[in-house]
Parts: structure tokens; C-alpha cells; sequence
């Protein structure tokens, strides 16, 4: 499987990641799954909603998730996969992570180091749960039919 | 009677690809038996080892959150939806039940006798039902240890001590300074200058003189917190430093104690009661402090001056009612409130099972080390890298083209500047390096000497080289360099 990215998704979430620094940022990706490739269409920004400890915890809540796939759904999307940032922290998912992982979904993560997206990549969650396994992004530039 | 369970996207690989079955079953505990015996692989990603359902997984039925129903045990008819969805990360797990109001077992012996004047001075306790006469005698034998005498424990002291709790320890050992006027109404002009746990004590005595105030003038620390916790009932924490939380937090769990929590932070603040043996203690909310300096204190980030006053009111409030055995205790539950827009919100929280102080396997079975806990001490050294005030004057007259930058945020600059520096507030400084020549020495300086420091590592991590910061900020530029401006 590979993630495939849009640079406008891309740059939006490095954006987002930065905007909330030093806080961890997240939201979820909308798409479809076309053989072995997962095709983001549209990012779905959420808020922290760990307030408590937001620089190294995120919390999508139930009621945001319902929410986004509703709406996606009536796009005909799926969701396909979760981002969120580490701030000051390399973009290698935490114990923690894995945890609280759903299976088959891309984890994305964006380092920000001081303030600046460096490094992104992504992980899915092994059926076992016991390991997080990178999976390649695929960066397309695509007309943007979807908006 | 099958009901219908809609499937969240990323577990319908594990039921052939569907986004809703048909699940017989009386209860949900049953159907999601039903549902992972059909879908082996589903049962891993629904339920933890120990077969609880994770923390992360919400289940619904039709608009309810199962926890707040009867949870597993939550009936089901045919027509109701059962829907499974995630929280992502972090999630809420299975809430703590209401806790049920008892009352805090009291050290002292007999009940004591209230005298005449007592009699009168409560008698509006006396004609509530709730408090009557007996509770009114819980009140007087009640011991309770107030953790510092500043903006949360002046309310909480004044209404305890109003209230007729018997005695009041005070943990303190500051001198009360006139910046604490603004908030802290259990001292006064007149009392500038003093201990603030004389100033408090004279208080308290003028108040009700009924109340024995206990001083205990020292630091709370690792060594003597159990000894000095030990001979109370409860403990309100108005501690403004994280490494005092987490050791009050963990003499509390260590020796059974409820511990009336308050924090604020500029116009929010927030209030809990962390009692271990019925409840999430500090440690269940906040498994580790944040890197140190991350969150600014109040002397660094400003206070509202009411808002102690509401948040410890409140901390007080939730006192009697825990010696009284009252209603329900703020246990289990985090309030957080928010004075511009005058907005009270309640989270849930829950036990963490493998919280290292009080949960099944705790690791801390005696205070700890809670500055190095807290990253305190083990800061990277400034060596070299701060210049006082004095050193500062002199180069700069000798170098006008040394480079000064002002890292507090810009309303502070109107209180007071020094003329020359430039403002670049702390959060703007990474975005606007570009605005400083490399070449030329530059000195960082802010309040009192701590956010300059942060700007010296965003400089240095940029390359800057000769950077350093002044010591003890424009506070000691005004009192040793130019004192025509004011202190704040």
C-alpha cells in the first residue's frame, strides 16, 4: 500500500502542524482506496482536544469522527487515515500511538521542529496491533476535481 | 431480534467489508460477544487483553454513549442502531461512577461541644439541614492542610476558617510582597513584608477566633510531606510550581487523603478532587509535567486577580463538603472555568489502571525526586551565557551597536522598556530571525531573566553565536541601572 498525497494536502497539513506548535495538530483524511493505493482527496482539520497535556497527547473525539465520515460519506469518501503532528519529536509513531491505533488507517505524522514541519511520514497499524509499519507517501500533483 | 451495528470504516476489512450488520442480542454486551465470535480478527482492535473495552472505542446506542447508559449492560430492542465509533488516540475511557458522598474519616476523638458564641456565630450553618449541629461539630474536630497561602489559599483560608473548621494548617514559607495584594485577600498593606504565615494567622484569628491555625514555615518537601500530611483530614493544593503538585498529589494517594485541587492561569483556571481510594488522582490526568518553562507561572504569564478567588472558593466549597459528607464531590470530575466568557465546563475523568502511584501495579510507594521528575535541575547550563544588568550598561556604552531584543510580549512593553531595546515577542522570534545580523552581539532580556533564556536556544539553534541574556530580566535593569522605571 501507498499513501498517495496531493502537495496541497501535503502543505496543509505542514501548515496546520505549524499553526498549532507548540501543541500537536490533527485531523483526519478523506479518500478512497484504489488497489494498492490510498488516494487522499480531502483533509478534514480537527481540533486538539486535549487540552491537558496537548504538546505531546491528541484526542479526536467521537463525536468529530462521526461527524467527518458522515460528511465524507456523502462525498462518496472514506476515511482513510489520521494526521497529526510531533512537536520537537520525530515523526515515528509512540508507544502511545500504537495503543490507541485503529487498524488499516494511515497514520501520518509531521515533525515540527521549533515551530517548522520537517520530516512526514506514515504508518499503518499491523493486524496484530503488536508493530506500526511505515508505508510509503506517493507525492501526485492532481487537478483539483474535488474541493 | 437483531439490531442493527453500523461498522466504522477502519474496521470493515475485518466483517468482509460491510458498513452495518445485523446482530442478534438483549444487550450490547452480548452483541459485541456475538459480533467478535462471527468476526475473530474484529476482537483485538474492540477489547484490550484483559477483555475491557478499550479506551478508545465508543459505542452508541442510537444517540447515547453506552457510558453514560448502563454501559455493557445496556439493553437493546429490534430498531435501535448500535454504532462503534472511534476516538482517535488518547480517548476517553470507561468514566468513573458518581461517587457517593461520605464523609472524611477526622482524626480527632469525641465530638467537640460548641460553646454559645459558637452557637450564634454559625447559626446560619446550624438551620440547614444539611450541616445542623452535627455537621457543624464535623467542621470544628475537622483538620485540614492548606499547601501555600497565596491566591487560591487566602479564599479557601478566610471561608474554612469562617465556616468553623477546628484547625487549619498553612504550608508557607514566603514573605508577603506587595505584588500579592492584587489577589491575595488574606494579607493586606500592613502586612507587607511579614511572613505570610504570620500575616495569615492574624487573619484567620481575627475572623474566628475559634479556629487554631497550625504554621508550618517551610518548603513542602519530599522528606517531611508525609509527616506533615499525616496529622490532616484533607488537603486543598494552592501550590503554583509543578514539582509541590505532583508531591501532594502522591503524599495524598500514599496516605489515603482526598486532595482539593486548583490551578489558574490568567483568565481560566480549573479544580478537581483527586481522592485515590474512590476516584483518578493528579497523576491519572497528568501522567508527566510538561517540559519545564513550557507553561509560564503566574508571576511570568499574569493572573486575573478574582479568578483565585472563584477557583479557590471553590476548593473550600468542596472542603466542607467532603468533612460534612455532603452532596456530590468534585471526584472523578475536572471543572474548568473560564472567566471571559464566564463559562463553567465539566470533564469526566477516569482511573488510569496503570497509573505508577495509585493504580493496580503502582511503582511510587514513597515521594520521589519531583524536581528531577519535573526536568528542573537537569536544564541545560547557562554558563556564560546570561550578563547582569550592570555588565550590559557598560558594554553597551562601549558598543552602541549591540543589539538588545525585548522577548516579552508587547502590553508589557507599554508598562515599562528599556530605551534601545527592540521587540521581538518570544513567539514571533522564530519567524522573524531574519530581522538580526549575526555579526553583531546580541542580548536577549524579558521580565525576570526565564523566556530570554528560551530565546537564547531558539538563537543559538539558528546559529547565532554571540547571544546571551540578561539576568533577572528588566526587573533587575530597573533596580540596579536605571531606576526612573517602575517594577511590575
Amino acid at each position: 500500500m501507498t499513501l498517495v498525497l496531493d502537495s496541497r494536502h501535503v502543505s496543509a497539513i505542514r501548515r496546520h502542524g505549524e499553526a498549532d506548535y507548540p501543541a500537536e495538530a490533527c485531523g483526519l483524511i478523506g479518500g478512497a482506496v484504489d488497489g494498492d493505493r490510498k488516494l487522499a482527496v480531502q483533509l478534514v482539520p480537527l481540533v486538539n482536544r486535549r487540552t491537558d497535556s496537548a504538546r505531546n497527547r491528541y484526542l479526536i473525539d467521537p463525536e468529530s469522527f462521526r461527524r467527518a465520515q458522515e460528511r465524507l460519506e456523502r462525498d462518496g469518501l472514506d476515511i482513510i487515515g489520521v494526521y497529526h503532528s510531533h512537536p520537537d519529536h520525530p515523526p515515528a509513531p509512540s508507544a502511545f500511538d500504537r495503543d490507541h491505533a485503529w487498524p488499516r488507517l494511515s497514520y501520518v505524522i509531521v515533525g515540527v521542529a521549533r515551530g517548522r514541519a520537517a520530516e512526514m511520514k506514515s504508518w499503518v497499524l499491523a493486524d496484530d496491533r503488536g508493530t506500526f509499519e511505515e508505508e510509503s507517501i506517493t507525492k501526485e500533483e492532481r487537478k483539483a476535481v474535488w474541493q | 431480534m437483531a439490531v442493527t451495528v453500523l461498522i466504522p470504516t477502519p474496521l470493515r476489512p475485518f466483517v468482509g467489508g460491510r458498513d452495518a450488520l445485523e446482530v442478534e442480542g438483549g444487550n450490547v454486551g452480548e452483541l459485541l460477544e456475538r459480533l467478535t465470535g462471527e468476526h475473530a480478527t474484529l476482537k483485538p482492535h474492540l477489547f484490550a487483553d484483559d477483555g475491557r473495552l478499550r479506551s478508545f472505542v465508543n459505542v452508541y446506542v442510537n444517540d447515547r454513549d453506552i457510558r453514560q447508559l448502563a454501559q455493557r449492560d445496556t439493553p437493546v430492542k429490534p430498531g435501535d442502531t448500535i454504532s462503534i465509533i472511534p476516538s482517535i488516540a488518547g480517548g476517553a475511557a470507561a468514566s468513573v461512577g458518581a461517587p457517593q458522598a461520605a464523609p472524611v474519616p477526622s482524626k480527632a476523638a469525641p465530638p467537640p461541644v460548641l460553646s454559645h458564641e459558637e452557637i450564634l456565630r454559625y447559626s446560619r450553618h446550624l438551620i440547614l439541614p444539611d450541616v445542623g449541629l452535627d455537621g457543624q461539630k464535623k467542621l470544628k474536630a475537622a483538620r485540614v492542610l492548606l499547601v501555600g497561602a497565596g491566591g487560591l489559599g487566602s479564599p479557601a483560608a478566610l471561608y474554612l476558617a469562617a465556616a468553623g473548621v477546628g484547625t487549619i494548617g498553612i504550608v508557607d514559607f514566603d514573605v508577603v510582597d506587595k505584588t500579592n495584594l492584587q489577589r491575595q485577600i488574606l494579607h493586606g498593606t500592613s502586612t507587607v513584608g511579614t511572613p505570610k504565615l504570620e500575616s495569615a494567622a492574624a487573619r484567620i484569628h481575627d475572623l474566628n477566633p475559634n479556629v487554631r491555625v497550625e504554621p508550618f514555615e517551610t518548603r513542602l518537601t519530599s522528606e517531611n510531606a508525609l509527616d506533615i500530611i499525616r496529622e490532616f483530614d484533607v488537603v486543598a493544593d494552592g501550590t503554583d510550581n509543578f514539582p509541590t503538585r505532583y508531591l501532594v498529589n502522591d503524599a495524598c494517594v500514599l496516605l489515603d487523603k482526598p486532595n482539593v485541587y486548583g490551578s489558574i492561569f490568567r483568565f481560566e483556571g480549573q479544580a478537581s478532587v483527586f481522592y485515590a481510594k474512590r476516584g483518578p488522582c493528579y497523576r491519572c490526568l497528568y501522567s508527566e509535567p510538561p517540559p519545564p518553562g513550557l507553561v509560564p507561572s503566574c508571576a511570568e504569564g499574569g493572573v486575573l486577580g478574582v479568578l483565585p478567588g472563584i477557583i479557590g472558593s471553590i476548593q473550600a466549597m468542596e472542603t466542607i463538603k467532603l468533612i460534612l459528607g455532603a452532596g456530590e464531590p468534585l471526584i472523578g470530575r475536572l471543572v474548568l472555568f473560564d472567566a471571559l466568557k464566564l463559562q463553567f465546563r465539566e470533564l469526566k475523568l477516569e482511573k488510569d489502571p496503570d497509573c505508577p502511584v495509585c493504580g493496580r501495579h503502582p511503582t511510587i510507594t514513597a515521594p520521589i525526586d519531583y524536581e528531577a521528575f519535573c526536568g528542573i535541575g537537569v536544564e541545560p547550563s547557562y554558563d556564560g551565557a546570561e550578563i547582569t544588568a550592570e555588565q550590559l550598561k557598560d558594554e553597551w556604552d562601549r558598543t552602541p551597536e549591540l543589539v538588545v531584543i525585548d522577548v516579552r510580549e508587547p502590553h508589557e512593553h507599554a508598562i515599562a522598556h528599556i530605551d534601545g531595546a527592540r521587540l521581538i515577542p518570544l513567539g514571533e522570534l522564530p519567524d522573524r530571525l531574519g530581522e538580526l545580523d549575526g555579526h553583531h552581539e546580541i542580548v536577549t532580556h524579558c521580565h525576570h531573566g526565564s523566556r530570554s533564556l528560551k530565546a537564547l536556544e531558539i538563537l543559538k539553534a539558528a546559529g547565532f553565536s554571540k547571544v546571551r541574556s540578561l539576568r533577572g530580566g528588566i526587573d533587575a535593569w530597573a533596580v540596579n541601572v536605571d531606576r526612573s522605571l517602575p517594577r511590575y
